[in-house]
């Protein structure tokens, strides 16, 4: 018999054989061209205006030094993880249950967008992915030469394949599923702060 | 089954409801016009939008092996599935092979189109719904009603309702502050328990082979974070060529969605966490059928924002359960003939083709104009009742005879004017759960050729 040597066509094959069958015509496009696109006079002002206005906040320092006592002070007897100086070495391997206990989590940004408040973080940063989501509080450090003035700069400043993981955290997490009111603190933390580094 | 005008009739007996339903929709339109109008380059966005869809539809084989190879190279495991039963399948195979039990999944429409909860209670499995939303239409075994919103139909007396019976919360106490924190300790025991994690898809990446899922409660990273193998689920659609057009569309995304620059969380995903198994299943359930259809493929563009939703004069006053499909409103419209043409035949006509849908669209999907096409379409085929059809037909029949339109008018002001209860009975369509217009004095015909003597 002919036909029972067919193989059967997988479903991948499937999809392809009906793509490429019913596809239009080749339609070119152009790319985005980031300089027609809105431009800020003060990014730093831009950027802590969004992000306070969507729920975050902005405190700005003269150094790292200066940030970090900072961060000590404010955080004094919670319970914080800080992957921007020493933390636990088993912190990547840290279970869920451990990690929800986190009062703060601090955590170095590498980029930041003012036209919309966030921050790029990595994997690298971050230590444990889980992190900066189920910690209370967060805490992004940044300098204020890595604030961009929108996605198109961020994008090409970041590359997003860089490490395995990495997140544009706008504020804190928040929800209005319940009539529409706004809520912060939805699952993750329930309060996020830019620490930005001047110059 | 109960079609568009049946199940809207249900929904706007609560006027109060209705109301509300439709001045809150209607707010969070405002916010989108807020956010758009404060960029000046929205419209070039909306177009580069556009050209950078309908550019990888028409590459879109090409598009798919680059991300095959690149995803594969990331270490994700790539599924296809070419109908919702195997999508399905899929899933279940890789929570049977893993013996797993506590699943977690933050919003996915494409697991809402192939019914993925449903299929899996059947055979055994729980699957808990992170986003808060989802969790409160779960409670309640509803559908969501809205994309973005999936609870939008619901007061916070309801919501109260359902935690008061789930859990435990203060029978009244209707505060949304209170009501989410009560989720939040219940979703976060879930969150720490889960071994497996379901996520949808907002943008694939063919050059990068990773995707991007985008939320404002984080439950899409809580949950993947967490668990140790993590399944995403995309309709192929979701491709787009590069990481830097990602700009262009979460720029969009949010803005166009509830008004917010961008949402909380834009998490990028290429490689599973050391000792996590991480798996995409791309779909394609009738979609290059669609793609094969010259009238109806840009549909595909899709991006889910439903500002569509949100400014459509029909959806706002019917809401979402009279569409009776996963994705409602005038996307879900013109996308859901495609399935099944006999089924959603009513709603390309649960519109007044204002063509507010096609002019807040982020990706210029021509929504009004395929509504109209559908019209036709579904109309050639005989899945229209056939009184409507007669109605059309007596419709063209006056419309293309002056005199007698001019005859039909007069009449009709007549009869509104001195025997009102020849229209103001109850199988009268138009007089259904609303007033008859007061009868203009002229025709605009007499007043034009009145005044433009003057």
């Amino acid at each position: 018999m002919v036909y029972s040597k067919q193989k059967e066509m997988s479903s991948r094959d499937k999809i392809f054989s009906a793509i490429r069958k019913n596809k239009p015509e080749p339609v070119p496009f152009a790319e985005p061209d980031a300089s027609v696109v809105i431009s800020y006079p003060d990014l730093f002002e831009q950027f802590k205006t969004v992000l306070t206005a969507i729920g975050g906040s902005c405190i700005e320092v003269s150094s790292a030094a200066e940030a970090n006592k900072l961060i000590a002070e404010l955080e004094k007897g919670a319970y914080v993880i800080d992957t921007t100086a020493d933390y636990p070495e088993n912190l990547a391997s840290l279970s869920p249950g451990l990690l929800a206990s986190v009062d703060t989590a601090i955590i170095r940004g590498l980029t930041a967008v003012a036209e919309n408040g966030s921050i790029w973080v990595t994997e690298k940063e971050m230590v444990n992915r889980l992190l900066p989501f189920i910690a209370q509080q967060l805490i992004l450090v940044i300098h204020e030469k890595d604030i961009v003035p929108t996605m198109h700069q961020a994008y090409e400043k970041i590359t997003i394949n860089e490490t395995g993981f990495g997140v544009f955290i706008a504020g804190p997490s928040k929800t209005a599923d319940i009539e529409q009111s706004l809520v912060i603190g939805a699952h993750g933390p329930c309060g996020m702060r830019a620490v930005v580094i001047k110059n | 089954m109960k079609d568009h005008a049946t199940l809207a009739e249900e929904f706007i007996k609560d006027e109060a409801r209705t109301n509300w339903h439709d001045e809150t929709l209607w707010f969070v339109r405002q916010k989108r016009d807020k956010a758009a109008h404060g960029l000046p380059e929205w419209e070039q966005l909306r177009e580069w939008a556009s050209q950078i869809k309908n550019h990888t539809l028409s590459n879109m084989d090409r598009y798919l092996e680059e991300f095959e190879k690149n995803a594969l190279a990331n270490g994700i495991r790539v599924h296809w599935a070419a109908t919702a039963e195997e999508h399905n399948r899929i899933i279940h195979d890789i929570i049977k092979k893993n013996g797993i039990t506590r699943i977690v999944k933050s919003k996915s429409m494409l697991t809402e189109e192939c019914h993925l909860n449903h299929y899996l209670e059947e055979q055994g499995v729980e699957v808990v719904d992170t986003d808060l939303g989802e969790r409160i239409v779960q409670f309640r075994h509803e559908p969501p009603s809205h994309i973005v919103l999936p609870a939008i139909h619901l007061k916070k007396q309801d919501v109260s309702d359902t935690f008061h019976k789930h859990l435990h919360t203060e029978k009244g106490n209707n505060d949304p502050t209170y009501l989410t924190r009560a989720a939040r300790v219940h979703l976060r025991e879930k969150f720490i328990a889960s071994e497996l994690a379901i996520t949808g898809v907002n943008f694939a990446v063919a050059e990068t082979g990773g995707f991007v899922v985008c939320t404002n409660e984080g439950n899409a990273d809580m949950g993947t974070h967490a668990a140790n193998v993590h399944i995403a689920c995309m309709g192929f659609e979701k491709l787009i060529p590069k990481a830097s057009h990602l700009s262009v569309f979460l720029r969009l995304l949010a803005r166009s969605a509830t008004g917010q620059p961008v949402t909380t969380y834009s998490s990028h995903f290429h490689k599973p966490k050391p000792g996590q198994e991480m798996h995409i299943v791309i779909v394609d359930n009738g979609r290059s059928n669609i793609l094969g259809k010259p009238d109806f493929r840009n549909a595909l563009k899709c991006i889910r924002c439903a500002a569509c939703f949100n400014t459509c004069p029909v959806y706002r006053r019917s809401g979402g359960f009279s569409y009776h499909t996963a994705v409602a409103g005038p996307i879900g419209s013109i996308l859901n003939p495609n399935f099944d043409p006999k089924k959603y035949s009513d709603l390309p006509f649960a519109s007044s083709l204002c063509g507010s849908c096609s002019n807040v669209c982020p990706v210029k999907i021509d929504i009004h104009d395929q509504l109209w096409k559908w019209r036709q379409a579904l109309t050639k085929a005989g899945y229209v009742p056939l009184m409507k059809k007669i109605m059309m037909k007596g419709m063209a029949f006056v419309l293309g005879r002056p005199a007698l339109y001019r005859f039909s008018g007069a009449s009709a002001r007549w009869v509104l004017r001195y025997m009102p209860f020849m229209v103001k009975f109850k199988i009268n369509p138009w007089y259904k759960q609303r007033e008859m217009p007061a009868p203009p004095k002229q025709s605009f015909r007499e007043w034009y050729i009145q005044n433009k003597k003057k």
